[in-house]
């Protein structure tokens, strides 16, 4: 009987409170534009008046919200100071970027009808302003003629069109820049282009920037009108409405008075904005900081090792950083996983080489060239970071499963390093009592960098007596029949062929059946926590088991599963 | 940025712009508001560039990923032959069909959307890119094994039979017979 409430409660807790507020809000302004005061509003345009205000109070609600998940910086800050809340809050941190899109398409959807409801307010302040007849429209349009500060309909005069009035207001122009850079932003945000080309994602979205620009100043022109206060009082709509011939000629119904409502989004935006430019200052500040590479290993299967120095720089296990190589390009800065120990003096990357920016980094690296590089030959480089991620959280369960895939045993390295390191230490502060490793590789030369790493831990742990303390599985996921005749001949031996380790390398995919069955046996009543780096499709597997395997029962064996993303 | 095609990011655009310009002609025409005859032109239009842009190119590098049910179009969109394949034709075809969406307001982000995908689409014409059709995959010959749900969980090749001798304790039997080497 799988346990959800304990892998997904507290995130869909947050979604149904932020969908709530939203409805809530719609509902709230739409209402509120049924009021009194917007009864001579509502006769030009309808219900288009509340259908329009309504969304635009959400779009105030959610651009509050958006820049607040990609603040890292400051995510990364509460994550750590976190570290005496329950796990499970952290854990909704990590989901920061999910929360980011879900918000950008709330914000797509009310754009949508907030568009569409003007563009029917446009088109009926337009037929009101070109009615000829003396119907109660006409007569309200003319309000304002003289002085324009009082008038009701903004559009002014009947020798104009709906296009025209949009490009010369300021909402109108704000509203047409603000869309299109959202339009823009969305569609180079598309998964194709942002796993593909990830630069043309990251400088189009930059156009934010005028997006907020054009939602601070949209509402700067006062184009919705409302009977002022007074008016209301001596022109009541429910008596005066009918008698609007005799308005100003009659004492119970003078001419009514409108005015508009002040901005309202600076003050919801303002927070955020603030915040996040606080973000990018400290983004720049730290990157401004002396990085020193003091050595670069060239592994096989076109992966590059960068060990570097930074003064001051402190970090846990299984971090990122951002890594930006000016010599390579001004602006782009790209995450890479910590595949060193905190207990090292140096910080590691491991880069896989796969699109232009890691080509020229590797090539200004010197990885070309087989002779020894002078360090001063070696590019400088800008860090930012390290920013937190799930894979903190792994000295916080009593039993870990590991699970990489390909490159993505990164973070993992860094973990298993630094338990070797506090094994040497003989660090009795030690959590985790069991681990479970397991290594999903297509190819077999992605081993050789990590196979000596293992090597160290195999032997360590049996000088301490102690082998059962970690517990490992490389599945080799792609074999060929000349592979597998190597295999054949070497069956027997000790050793495994490929790796050189006392653990045998295994064949095709994981049994996650068996093993969560088989893990969940081992340690009754135990959290277990299950921490993947790995494709989207393994997520929803790994996450499917967690839920199956963990008991109803609170005292049962509970899995919890983490996901690493970028 | 040398990997980039922006034929990619085009076609995002472009099927983008569609359904703006699309969903603003409905507006125009439901509302029945003045030169609602642009509007239904741009409904004709939206739906119009919609269909050429839903099926996805072939990128050159990397595999190509297919829109749901697109390969009916995919045959459609490839019949015309170099008018759809090339990108200069593409961007000229989006300029011209941006150009009604102008003339009223539901229709002008339409408009300028698609003059947004045809610009790109000429970037990524003088770039030298073309579009070509995502043809179903030759089914390769199955693994061995593919039928059975579960992986093996041990290596699939035995030993060959000199190699391979019971050890003692995992026989589940005593052999009455002791197996050398040389036995068959």
């Amino acid at each position: 009987m799988g346990n959800w409430v304990v892998n997904e409660g507290l995130s869909i807790l947050v979604i149904l409170v932020w969908l709530g507020i939203n409805i809530f809000l719609f509902v709230y302004y739409y209402i509120v534009y049924l009021d009194e005061r917007f009864y001579y509003t509502r006769v030009l345009v309808g219900d288009a008046l509340s259908w329009a205000r309504a969304p635009a109070a959400c779009l105030n609600f959610n651009c509050m919200l958006i820049l607040l998940p990609v603040c890292r910086n400051l995510l990364s800050f509460l994550r750590g100071s976190c570290q005496c809340c329950s796990r499970n809050i952290t854990r909704q941190l990590d989901r920061n970027i999910t929360f980011h899109k879900l918000v950008a398409y709330m914000i797509a959807f009310h754009t949508a009808i907030h568009i569409i409801a003007h563009l029917f307010n446009f088109e009926r302040f337009m037929d009101a302003q070109l009615e000829q007849n003396e119907t109660i429209a006409y007569v309200l349009s003319q309000i304002g003629n003289g002085d324009n500060r009082l008038y009701l309909n903004p559009i002014r005069t009947n020798e104009t069109n709906p296009t025209f009035v949009a490009f010369t207001t300021i909402a109108g122009l704000s509203g047409v820049a603000s869309t299109l850079a959202l339009i823009l932003i969305i569609t180079s945000s598309m998964e194709v282009i942002r796993r593909s080309y990830f630069e043309v994602f990251w400088f189009t979205h930059h156009l934010f920037v005028i997006f907020f620009i054009g939602l601070v100043i949209h509402g700067v022109g006062e184009i919705v009108r409302g009977q002022t206060a007074s008016s209301v009082l001596t022109n009541k709509p429910s008596n005066c409405a009918a008698q609007y011939k005799d308005w100003g000629k009659v004492p119970d119904c003078p001419i009514p008075q409108f005015t508009g409502n002040p901005p309202m989004t600076w003050k919801w935006v303002i927070g955020p904005m603030v915040l996040y430019v606080f973000e990018r200052l400290v983004r720049f500040w730290r990157s401004k900081q002396k990085v020193v590479i003091t050595k670069v290993v060239t592994h096989p299967s076109k992966t590059l090792e960068l060990q570097m120095k930074k003064k001051g720089f402190k970090m846990e296990v299984g971090q990122y950083v951002n890594l930006q190589c000016p010599s390579v390009s001004q602006l782009e800065w790209h995450p890479f996983t910590l595949t060193s120990a905190p207990e090292e003096d140096h910080f590691s990357v491991h880069i896989r080489i796969v699109g232009d920016w890691t080509q020229q980094l590797f090539e200004a690296c010197g990885g070309e060239k087989k002779e020894f590089q002078e360090a001063w030959k070696l590019p400088k480089m800008a860090v930012d970071g390290p920013f937190g991620t799930a894979s903190e959280d792994v000295f916080r369960y009593e039993v870990v499963m590991l699970v990489g895939a390909g490159i993505g045993v990164t973070p993992f390295a860094s973990v298993l390093k630094s338990v070797w390191y506090r094994y040497f230490n003989n660090d009795t502060g030690l959590i985790p009592k069991k681990i479970y490793f397991y290594w999903l590789c297509r190819e077999t030369n992605a081993f050789e960098w990590f196979a000596d790493l293992l090597q160290s831990l195999e032997t360590q742990m049996l000088e301490k007596g102690n082998a059962d303390f970690l517990s490992y599985r490389i599945y080799l996921t792609g074999w060929d029949e000349a592979q597998a005749a190597h295999f054949t001949v070497h069956h027997e031996e000790e050793n495994d062929p490929i790796t050189g380790l006392k653990q045998k390398t295994l064949y095709g995919r994981p049994n996650w059946e068996n093993e969560f069955k088989t893990i969940a046996g081992n340690h009754p009543g135990a959290r277990i926590g299950v921490f993947l780096c790995g494709p989207e499709v393994l997520a929803k597997s790994l996450s499917k088991q967690s839920i199956n395997h963990s008991d109803a029962d609170p005292r049962g064996v509970h899995f919890i599963f983490n996901k690493e993303n970028f | 940025m040398g990997q980039i095609e922006w034929a990619m990011w085009a076609n995002e655009q472009a099927l983008a712009a569609g359904l703006i310009l699309l969903t603003g002609g409905v507006v125009g025409v439901a509302g029945q508001f003045k030169d609602w005859q642009f509007a239904a032109y741009g409904v004709a239009a939206g739906v119009f560039i919609c269909l050429l842009e839903y099926p996805r190119g072939k990128r050159k590098k990397g595999t190509s990923i297919e829109r749901t049910g697109q390969r009916y179009l995919t045959v459609c969109v490839k019949a015309f032959g170099p008018l759809t394949r090339n990108y200069y034709v593409r961007a000229g075809l989006h300029a011209v069909l941006s150009v009604p969406g102008g003339f009223m307001l539901p229709t002008v982000l339409g408009c300028v959307c698609v003059a947004i995908a045809s610009l790109i689409y000429l970037l990524a014409a003088i770039r030298g890119e073309q579009w070509e059709p995502i043809m179903p995959r030759v089914e390769s010959k199955e693994r061995p094994g593919q039928s059975m749900k579960e992986p093996p969980s041990n290596p699939p090749p035995r030993p060959p039979a000199e190699l391979r001798r019971k050890r003692q304790e995992d026989a589940a039997y005593v052999n009455p017979i002791p197996i050398s080497v040389n036995s068959v």
